[in-house]
């Protein structure tokens, strides 16, 4: 039976600065950078031990001709392909941290809802990102 | 050049995500033109051509997208929901309302109650669908 997510996968631009996003400005850490002939297996992951990776896969050959990679980079700049969701100790302070690091795109600031404290932004190339504080928040706020 | 395609994508995303933070307001084209780098008819024409509908419509699924979670989730009045989300007349509101979601605001409140899912998920998909043009 499966016992784990191994590997979950998002569509960039470009990985190198798909890389320094995730790693520099989110925080997460690098797990697999690897070349493989034309191909580069790059994989972030949030710290820790036994954590799915996230590989970064970029449009275009090996795996796409030119006109699908063009229909994929059109997507995603749309912010209409996937995106991530994560949970964090503290959403107000990682607010703020992310802004201080230089994130710019937020689509939204953290709000309490009744399952907790959660923000939206997006990664230089359109994919959306939250980021989630869970737990009970005593008055929700309005829409 | 397929560059430019997604360069300007992604600026019209972005005056797409400063029309959500600000839905409640008026919609200040002229701003949210800025925020991509384009003129103001360019904005309007640029967006409908990659988004599928004008910004005004755009704003208008938002705005009432928005109601529907105020109408199911608390019990603010229909003239205070209207005010809320950004309509000035409660009843271009209704009007609006009833040709998008396909009831009456306060039909809509009776037959729906609150729905238990992430502001995330409500905000991508309780987002009426878009009358016929």
């Amino acid at each position: 039976m499966i016992t784990r997510l191994n590997v979950a996968s998002i569509y960039v631009l470009d990985k190198d600065e798909a890389l320094d996003f995730y790693v520099n400005k989110l925080g997460l850490e690098k797990g697999n950078d690897v070349r493989q002939g034309d191909y580069r297996w790059l994989t972030v992951r949030v710290p820790g031990e036994g954590v799915t990776e996230v590989s970064l896969e970029q449009p275009g050959p090996p795996l796409h001709d030119e006109a699908t990679a063009a229909q994929l980079r059109e997507l995603i700049s749309k912010g209409a392909l996937g995106g991530l969701v994560f949970i964090t100790d503290d959403a107000r302070g990682l607010y703020e941290t992310l802004k201080e690091r230089g994130v710019i795109d937020f689509t939204q600031e953290p709000t309490d809802h009744f399952y907790g404290t959660d923000m939206g932004l997006r990664d230089p190339f359109g994919n959306h990102i939250r980021i989630l504080q869970q737990g009970k928040v005593a008055q929700p706020a309005t829409a | 050049m397929s560059r430019d395609v997604e360069d300007l994508n992604r600026r019209l995303l972005r005056a797409r995500d400063a029309m959500d933070r600000s839905y409640a307001e008026p919609l200040d084209v002229a701003a949210v033109a800025a925020v991509a780098f384009v003129s103001e008819a360019h904005f309007i024409r640029s967006f409908r051509a990659v988004f599928g509908e004008t910004p005004h419509r755009y704003l208008q699924r938002r705005r009432v997208e928005r109601s529907m979670f105020l109408l199911r989730e608390t019990d603010r009045s229909i003239t205070d929901v209207c005010l809320d989300v950004g309509f000035t007349s409660l009843g271009t509101f209704s009007r609006m309302f009833r040709e998008i979601v396909g009831e009456t605001p306060s039909a809509y409140r009776k037959g729906h109650g609150p729905i238990v899912a992430p502001n995330c998920v409500q905000l991508a998909a309780m987002r009426p669908l878009r009358a016929p043009d």
